[in-house]
């Protein structure tokens, strides 16, 4: 293990900008997966059902699947900009 | 005792326990340094830490206790999904920024990160402190989860749990975190066979999903106070606060940290992230065992303590649906799926004590060879401890303490995550409000009575707010309100030190650090991995 070693950092607020960030509107999108599983009020429900389970277990089953897809795709969506 | 069940996880154990042995050749590279003991030389590509993190992550005692939850107390144990589904967008952005400061500086824990972010030893030691506080009940849990197989199987003894710990500390000492590594490929297949089979055959043979349902709803209306399959206004917040407050938890664990650590590079983290939550998927379904375990009436066998033990409702289930062979099949999966985590556990919290107090308090001049020695053997002390734990204590204890641990991890949230993206926070007011966010969690869990056993304390998660004197009926996760508490400290607490331009101590991280990725500390790197 080394330890790189860094020059001395400017006091905090004479900051520069880093040359890289990873700001990206595709990051925007996560916070759907993020704040839908939060609002119970929309998945409280009984109905309506599918192959039996009430909304209540169906809908939330899929949170998972929507998570891999939204960040499956900011992934692809950011991973050029990151190559530098 | 049944013998065929019996049989078929002693085979399987065996197999993997040699897994265990032989994964130090794996990559080969000298287990003389953390960075290769503890973190594999920071190599797993894409799959293998896909993996290695879901194996990490999803603990045998969360196939047990998910659907004991939803079996004992309806839809509020549901709460795991929201979680385990909202973890990794949420984190998805804050983790590769920790890989790459702490690939920068060779930063083996949160606390180094802490330490070197804060200029604080002690905030670092506050943090190194609450993640082994946190972890130590968590491992626990695991031999709970072997535990609960061994009752259904009809094996009493604890000389069973004494082995299975003996061989995995032994394996996990010479091989280090390529051991759990290989194992959890053995695992991750053996959870997709008996998961796959389970969910379609069980209700098949319960007579369909509606009628799993109906006796479900049917059996919690029943039963006061009346919750059936729906979230009521009282533990709406509840449910809601568990599953923000446990997915930031999570990742504040340092099992979880040392996960990530072991990755090769950003793009490695982002693509494991993203592709983690299949196993939230699976656990979903595996929480729906709860629910067809009451259409089914399953009944707990009684625990070591001689009370109804929920957690053996998964096993009890599967041993009454399941021909011999299959349950066998299911219990090694268990098993197996304890002795992963376990060891990432260990592993996590012996680097804590090593880094963070030996090396920061004891013996500042260690060498790289010296810290892996002593972390093998904290690791080794660390599953003796739990071991004693389950063995003398009451099991509940464990369980108790493990619940109140992840509302004491999520105290470290304002040092650790908002750290590595301001500076502003002072240290000072990141340990009161640490300490303060501590007191809050305990108070909270303490004052809360107990309903299933009648007792006035240590009630669970679910804080009433009408504790403030308000007239409501709300409940909120009790490490959320300690979070809170702690935020509100940390930030009026640095606006005031630093009115009183107290010293705040150096910053040894620079913005561009946070960036950093594995082709730019190509250079800096010694040839480690030589052979694969």
């Amino acid at each position: 293990m080394t330890q790189v070693p860094r020059s001395q950092d400017p006091p905090s607020g004479a900051l520069v900008h880093p040359p890289r960030s990873d700001h990206a509107r595709w990051n925007w999108l996560l916070l759907l997966p993020i704040v839908l599983p939060l609002l119970t009020f929309i998945y409280n429900r009984e109905t309506p059902k599918l192959l039996g389970f009430p909304f209540f277990f169906w809908f939330q089953l899929l949170f998972p699947l929507l998570a891999a897809a939204v960040t499956a795709v900011v992934f692809v969506r950011t991973r050029a900009r990151n190559r530098t | 005792m049944n013998v065929t069940e019996f049989v078929i996880v002693a085979v399987l154990f065996t197999a993997v326990s040699i897994v265990g042995f032989l994964a130090s050749r794996w990559r080969r590279a000298s287990q003389d340094s953390l960075e290769e003991w503890a973190l594999a030389g920071r190599g797993f590509r894409s799959w293998i830490s896909w993996f290695v993190v879901g194996g990490d992550l999803y603990t045998a005692y969360t196939y047990v206790a998910v659907p004991a939850l939803l079996f004992g107390s309806g839809a509020i144990g549901m709460y795991a999904l929201p979680y385990v589904a909202i973890e990794y967008p949420l984190v998805f952005l804050i983790m590769i920024r920790f890989w790459s400061v702490s690939k920068t500086h060779g930063y083996v824990t949160a606390a180094d990160f802490v330490r070197a972010r804060f200029g604080s030893p002690t905030m670092a030691l506050a943090v190194a402190v609450t993640g082994i506080v946190a972890t130590m009940p968590y491992i626990a849990l695991n031999l709970i989860g072997i535990q609960a197989v061994l009752i259904t199987m009809g094996i009493n003894g604890s000389w069973p749990l004494i082995i299975a710990f003996a061989v995995l500390a032994a394996f996990t000492f010479t091989s280090g975190v390529r051991a759990p590594a290989l194992i959890s490929f053995i695992k991750d297949v053996i959870v997709y066979v008996v998961i796959g089979v389970a969910i379609f055959y069980i209700p098949a043979k319960l007579g369909g999903w509606t009628h799993i349902f109906d006796a479900f709803n049917a059996h919690f209306k029943a039963t006061p106070p009346g919750t059936a399959y729906l979230l009521t206004s009282s533990n709406q917040w509840l449910y809601i606060t568990l599953a923000v407050g446990s997915a930031f938890a999570i990742f504040l664990y340092p099992h979880s940290i040392t996960g990530v650590l072991t990755t090769r590079n950003r793009a490695v983290v982002k693509r494991t992230l993203a592709a983690l939550p299949i196993y939230s998927f699976i656990l979903g379904l595996i929480a729906m065992f709860g629910v067809m375990a009451i259409a089914g009436h399953i009944t707990p066998l009684p625990g070591p303590n001689g009370k109804p033990d929920t957690n053996t409702v998964v096993p009890n289930l599967f041993q009454h649906m399941f021909p011999s062979g299959f349950t066998g099949l299911a219990f090694a999966m268990i098993v197996i799926g304890a002795l992963v985590p376990a060891a990432f556990m260990s592993i996590a919290s012996a680097n804590l004590f090593t880094r963070n107090i030996y090396k920061e308090y004891l013996r500042p001049e260690a060498s790289e060879r010296e810290q892996a020695r002593v972390s093998k053997i904290v690791s080794l002390l660390v599953k003796v401890g739990a071991l004693l734990f389950i063995l003398l204590i009451n099991p509940q204890f464990s369980i108790d303490l493990q619940l109140l641990g992840g509302a004491l991890i999520l105290q470290t949230l304002p040092a650790v995550m908002l750290g590595l993206y301001t500076r502003w926070l002072h240290r000072g007011a990141l340990i009161v409000g640490w300490a303060a966010g501590l007191i809050v969690s305990v108070w909270t869990y303490y004052v809360t009575p107990n309903v299933a056993l009648k007792e006035a304390h240590w009630g669970g998660s679910g804080w009433s707010l009408s504790h403030l004197g308000l007239h409501t009926d709300v409940t909120l996760y009790i490490g959320f309100v300690g979070v809170v508490v702690n935020l509100v400290i940390a930030f009026a607490g640095t606006a005031l030190l630093r009115a009183l331009r107290i010293g705040e101590g150096t910053d040894q991280t620079a913005p561009a650090d946070y960036f950093t990725d594995v082709a730019d500390t190509k250079a800096a790197e010694p040839a480690v991995t030589a052979g694969t």
